[in-house]
């Protein structure tokens, strides 16, 4: 397996650490006019998202992780896993519930999403940044108020619940965005 | 298809280079004003420095491996020794593999001597051209033991080789066991106590004997064994790096020796060292202390600019 050394750490290389793969973060080379060099990484954990600091000796080497992103259709989920699709060699991709975490509320059969795998099995699932989702639930619309701010929660087909306008009504489609939850505005059927 | 691809830009803007020649200017005068000379030693050298810590880059010359200066100091003191008196160099310098958001490979360096005085006077006189320069009369001036104490309560100097590996691993997230001592202290200082010092010049003297490099080392008032180094911070970015200067040839030859040593140990690189610095200290070198300032970085400081490109026209990615 091929490793790299602390120079060529960079923003987006998959390298392994404590048995986990990471995405580096940030490479800060620190050093003493008149003493030893380091280098302060910081290195996103691609299992548990959280960021660790770590300082190394200047030259030191990490393996590199197995790890690519793809893009994947969405298929189904059969109440244990949830089953993606690569769209061009048809291959399919079987997730746990914890590689897909809270990307679950927002999967919709057939939307792209970026499945990240790890030695060939998917470690995480990125949803698409925007999603169209129909809203199954929510409080009736107010008549005559339609140009008013204000909004109320509304519960969409993928179980997500975001707050939208409150002359929205239960059947209408939405757009979203995944990265913040936010209400975009309403879907145009075409 | 080079023409579009290739990124021929300079990295730093007109304004910043602006502020780079009024800022070599104002040194030259600095200088000018105090009847130090401005003089030029070799960028490219048969020797080469032996300190432990930092690789030269080999060039070729006439076929045979040429060095580029990583630092003025070997040419500066030969003319020194020729009595030359007070005199400076403000030029560039090279370090293999240091590069960053605060190191170039290529980069400015000032450096000057004060025949007859000690690193206490000659550290006044880095704060007289750093507050001119950075507009500021804010400077503190603290041991390098009084850096430690204050905080993290501990006595560097005189802390068991536990204590500091214990503080060490309390405080910085490691992928290694700190080896040595020095390897301790340097990772508290960079981790810690550097974003510690808050705005304002700090200057820290009196540094642990074992990182005396060409520093003489001397005992402080508590008969602790201390290097007469110091150095210059300004915001947590260190600066400049000064010496009461070891004068003794002896003693001058034994350290190139024991650098080479350690070097040959660490498989690193062990180049020819300076013997004419050696020869020139045998025939006399006066009592002097001199100090080296990283240009680019109190360029960054003066004008407020996080990255040593944004003052670089076109550093080495460019270059």
């Amino acid at each position: 397996m091929a490793s790299y050394s602390t120079n060529e750490f960079k923003g987006g290389l998959k390298v392994m650490l404590d048995g986990d793969p990471c995405s580096i973060v940030e490479n800060e080379f620190v050093k003493p006019g008149k003493g030893q060099a380091f280098n302060r990484v910081k290195l996103r954990n691609l299992k548990t998202g959280r960021v660790w600091e770590r300082t190394f000796r200047s030259g030191e080497s990490l393996e590199s992780a197995d790890v690519m992103d793809r893009d994947m259709e969405y298929l189904y989920n059969d109440g244990e896993f949830y089953h993606f699709m690569e769209p061009e060699t048809f291959e399919q991709h079987q997730a746990s519930v914890d590689a897909v975490g809270d990307a679950a509320k927002w999967l919709k059969e057939q939307d792209v999403c970026t499945v990240t795998l790890y030695n060939g099995s998917p470690l995480a699932v990125t949803p698409p940044n925007h999603v169209i989702l129909e809203i199954t639930d929510t409080d009736p619309g107010l008549r005559g108020d339609t140009a008013q701010g204000g909004t109320k929660p509304a519960t969409l087909s993928t179980g997500a619940v975001v707050k939208v306008p409150l002359f929205l009504e239960i059947g209408e489609t939405v757009k979203v965005d995944t990265r913040t939850g936010e209400y975009l505005g309403r879907a145009k059927e075409d | 298809m080079t023409s579009t691809t290739t990124p021929w830009q300079p990295s730093a803007s007109l304004k910043a280079l602006r502020e780079r020649a009024a800022l070599l200017a104002q040194i030259r005068r600095f200088f000018a004003d105090r009847r130090v000379l401005e003089v030029e030693v070799p960028v490219l050298s048969r020797r080469a420095t032996s300190d432990p810590h930092i690789d030269s880059i080999t060039a070729l010359c006439t076929g045979e491996p040429a060095y580029l200066a990583t630092s003025p100091e070997f040419g500066l003191k030969r003319l020194l020794a020729a009595g030359f008196g007070d005199c400076y160099s403000l030029g560039k310098a090279f370090r293999e593999g240091e590069a960053g958001g605060r190191h170039n490979p290529e980069f400015t360096m000032l450096e000057w001597y004060r025949v007859g005085w000690d690193d206490r006077q000659l550290m006044t006189e880095v704060g007289e051209l750093l507050g001119q320069v950075l507009n500021t009369d804010r400077i503190q001036s603290l041991s390098y033991r009084e850096l430690f104490q204050r905080h993290l309560q501990l006595d560097p100097h005189s802390a068991s080789d536990e204590e500091l590996r214990d503080c060490v691993a309390r405080e910085v997230e490691l992928s290694f066991v700190p080896t040595g001592r020095d390897e301790c202290l340097d990772l508290l200082m960079s981790h810690r106590l550097e974003p510690a010092m808050g705005e304002g010049i700090t200057l820290v003297y009196d540094f642990p004997a074992s990182q005396a490099a060409l520093a003489r080392v001397t005992e402080d008032d508590t008969g602790t064994l201390v290097a007469r180094r110091f150095e210059a911070y300004v915001g947590g970015l260190e600066l400049a790096n000064g010496y009461w200067e070891l004068t003794d040839a002896e003693e001058q030859l034994r350290r190139f020796e024991a650098d080479h040593r350690y070097r040959a140990m660490q498989k690193l690189h062990v180049y020819p060292f300076e013997e004419r610095l050696v020869a020139a200290l045998e025939a006399g070198m006066p009592d002097c202390a001199g100090v080296a300032l990283g240009v680019d970085r109190l360029l960054m400081l003066a004008g407020g600019y996080q990255r040593i490109e944004e003052v670089i026209a076109f550093p080495i990615e460019r270059a």
